[in-house]
């Protein structure tokens, strides 16, 4: 079986540079030949999937799930390094010229042999990126995306039970899970559990029931809030009677929870008040929704590097950033040079000349127009 | 990269009211009012236009250094076969393009920040690096900061004549510039090596005013950056090419000499032709936005010419637009420049244009002119204004 896998999966060789090229390539020579621009910048003039360093991936398939979620199939350059099951990926993409960097969990095995690797897209209300990457993704379209990260994954030795408790979209990790179990043949016992409104929401569902099916040692159940349950299923929210229809084995099992904000909450509660709070693993989406809009004074800025924290008194961060001790570059003061822009780890802030606000986390700001509006955190 | 003898912060005023003594004496009839509107104007047209940005700007950088690129390695590829003529022309010729575009239209506004909308890390203007011996750290603080928030302030913007040129009146006639005409030549071909060495303020550390300990600091970090590119162009390259070397060197240095006299010229019509202004230290002190904005305008001058023109002088053929909007991507200029030269019309003031020919000859003649002391009449005018 093993070498089975290992034929298979040279066969399918990944796009991109070779072994003995991207050396040659990332070489001081071709450094000296391509300076000050680097090699990538050149690289992309022949193919867009070949780089000494990033990470690019061809979209082969897209997969409608529900009518808001939609699977993404990458075929990832020879930089991919693989994923762990439960692990993500950032990937960006240009949308009408912007280039936006969201992350996504891998949903798919982490033991495919076609290398291909699926990330599934469910459009957030009010999302810059969700809904055109699902909505507008096509084969051919080449996206850029790190290496896999996150640390909600499987344990290095296996446990003899699995709890994978998702909702909405948290299914995805637990997915990419449930799916390297079953191709490793895990012996073990896996309980899943899932939250959504109705049945036409649940990501992957039919091939759960199939796996449920043809797997004596898996088990699903569907939790719908606002619709009716069938058979063994559940209603309505998460709670303890739900846990414990679901396993009376909870003490042995390893427990995974991914979804929104309400179902985490809710499960870390019931683990701790069980003493099982060390035998569950989070993994928590936050959506980019901007901040609501509160006012420039009185507000808490955090200097993360300079370790310092002020209120706001509504002057021009700058301004502030200096009264509060620090140095950092500054030139016009008036918006033109860029000499003082920085980034805005998290909150709203305000262009006192543009009238714009900055609401994105990690956006690029420039310190001497920009008035916090509410909290603040900044990378200097 | 903040100078540490930078201790003046460059502040705007709110409230200032005061019209300045070059601009009344120019403008008798523009009231403080007036400019605080003008500035408004301009601020809608900026803010309007930013917002605007997107695909169609993104398209256009990315189709540009597509074509760059291609220039840069079909140009190196044919230097390669340069020991038959036709091949050293054409590669060269396609070298001198590839870094003319680099610098100008592509490593110049992308350093202004002006593609930063893309969020493309090779895009960001504060990483940004060019293809020519002036570090883009340098640069940035040189250009963008210093020139731009100085422009024509004569002692503080040192572009006015790059610390070795008489580019204005205002600055005091000494002997040494009887060779203008000279110093102009060699700028000119040299002029990547002019630029890079700009902030190292050389006259400042043999007057003491600025410590050796700093020259050498930033000569460590131009040599850095310097080192690469000679290594680059004059090293490797040839010595790919095994015995052809010499035309790979000589087209190589050609392209720069093509690159430097073509930049020198545009850059050079963009502050001195007949009818830009300089002003002084003192009264730019406690500038409103709407004044600042006027004295770029005062200050710039433009190219007349079509799209290639615009393309060849990375947009500096509208220096008047560039310097009210840096930021702004400079294809976008010749969209905004009617809607400014109306602006211009409607308060009555200059927008200096004109072909390359008429306003290179005006700078020509301003170098030779300047390098002879002002006549007696002229100088007494001067004591006394």
């Amino acid at each position: 079986m093993t070498m089975n896998m290992t034929q298979a999966a040279s066969k399918t060789t990944p796009p991109g540079l070779s072994a003995g090229l991207r050396r040659l390539l990332a070489s001081n020579l071709v450094a000296t030949l391509t300076t000050p621009r680097g090699v990538d910048s050149y690289l992309e003039m022949f193919n867009p999937l070949w780089s000494v360093n990033e990470v690019r991936a061809e979209v082969v398939e897209t997969i409608r799930e529900t009518a808001d979620a939609t699977t993404i199939r990458l075929r990832p350059n020879s930089n991919w390094l693989g994923a762990r099951a439960g692990q993500y990926v950032r990937i960006s993409v240009d949308l009408d010229g912007v280039r936006r960097t969201r992350c996504y969990s891998v949903s798919s095995s982490a033991l495919r042999r076609d290398g291909l690797v699926d990330i599934t897209v469910k459009t957030v209300h009010g999302g810059k990126v969700s809904g055109p990457l699902g909505g507008a993704a096509y084969p051919g379209m080449i996206v850029t995306i790190s290496q896999a990260e996150g640390d909600y994954t499987l344990p290095e030795e296996w446990p003899t039970r699995l709890v994978l408790i998702s909702g909405g979209s948290g299914i995805t990790p637990n997915m990419a899970m449930l799916r390297t179990l079953l191709d490793e043949r895990y012996a073990g016992h896996i309980d899943v559990l899932h939250y959504a409104p109705t049945y036409n929401d649940v990501i992957f569902g039919s091939e759960l029931v199939d796996i449920a099916d043809k797997h004596a040692n898996v088990t699903v159940r569907f939790a719908v809030t606002r619709a009716t349950p069938d058979g063994e299923d559940f209603s309505g929210h998460f709670s303890a009677a739900h846990l414990d229809a679901l396993t009376n084995d909870l003490a042995d099992a390893e427990a995974y929870v991914c979804g929104p904000q309400g179902l985490i909450d809710a499960v870390r509660a019931e683990f701790a008040a069980r003493g099982l709070g060390g035998k569950l693993h989070v993994e928590q989406f936050t959506a980019q929704t901007p901040a609501p809009v509160a006012d420039a004074i009185g507000g808490e800025v955090r200097f993360a590097r300079g370790e310092r924290v002020i209120t706001s008194d509504g002057r021009s961060l700058l301004d502030q950033a200096e009264s509060a001790g620090l140095k950092p570059d500054s030139g016009c003061r008036m918006g033109i040079c860029m000499a003082c822009k920085c980034t805005k780890a998290k909150g709203v802030t305000k262009n006192i000349v543009t009238g714009e606000f900055s609401t994105e986390a990690n956006d690029e700001i420039q310190l001497c127009v920009s008035v916090p509006v509410g909290d603040v955190t900044l990378d200097i | 990269m903040t100078v540490a003898n930078e201790s003046i912060k460059h502040t705007l005023s709110t409230t200032n009211q005061t019209v300045s003594p070059t601009i009344r004496r120019a403008f008798p009839h523009l009231t403080a009012a007036q400019i605080e509107e003008f500035g408004q104007a301009l601020d809608a047209i900026r803010t309007r236009t930013i917002a605007d940005l997107g695909e169609r700007d993104a398209k256009y950088i990315r189709n540009l250094i597509k074509f760059q690129r291609r220039c840069e390695i079909g140009g190196r590829a044919l230097l390669f076969a340069g020991i038959l003529p036709p091949a050293w022309l054409a590669g060269t010729a396609l070298l001198s393009v590839s870094k003319i575009l680099e610098n100008m239209e592509i490593g110049h506004n992308v350093m202004h920040g002006q593609y930063d909308f893309m969020k493309d890390p090779l895009l960001d203007g504060k990483k940004y690096d060019w293809d020519t011996a002036c570090p883009g750290d340098t640069w940035r603080h040189s250009h963008n900061y210093m020139h731009h928030t100085y422009t024509n302030i004569v002692g503080k913007d040192r572009d006015v004549g790059y610390g070795i040129l008489r580019m204005a009146e205002e600055q005091p006639w000494e002997p040494k510039y009887l060779g203008n005409p000279a110093y102009a030549l060699a700028l000119a071909l040299l002029f990547q090596w002019g630029v890079a060495l700009h902030d190292i303020e050389t006259e400042k550390v043999l007057s003491g005013e600025k410590s050796r300990e700093q020259a050498l600091a930033e000569l460590k970090v131009f040599w850095k950056k310097a080192r690469k590119q000679l290594v680059k162009d004059y090293v490797v390259f040839p010595a790919l090419a095994g015995p052809f070397f010499l035309p790979v060197l000589a087209g190589n240095a050609t392209a720069n000499v093509v690159r430097n006299v073509w930049a020198f010229a545009v850059i050079f019509c963009g502050h001195f032709p007949d009818g830009t202004v300089m002003f002084t230290e003192e009264e730019c002190r406690n500038e409103t936005r709407g004044q600042w904005y006027l004295r770029q305008l005062l200050g710039s001058a433009n190219i007349e010419g079509g799209k290639l023109m615009h393309i060849a002088t990375g947009n500096l053929s509208h220096q008047i637009e560039h310097h009210l909007f840096p930021d702004i991507p400079g294809h976008r200029y010749a969209e905004i420049a009617p809607e400014v030269r109306a602006l211009c019309n409607k308060y009555g003031l200059p927008y200096n244009t004109g072909t390359m020919t008429k306003q290179f000859s005006t700078v020509v003649r301003r170098i030779f002119a300047l390098a002879l002391p002002p006549r007696r009449k002229a100088a007494a005018q001067t004591a006394m204004a």
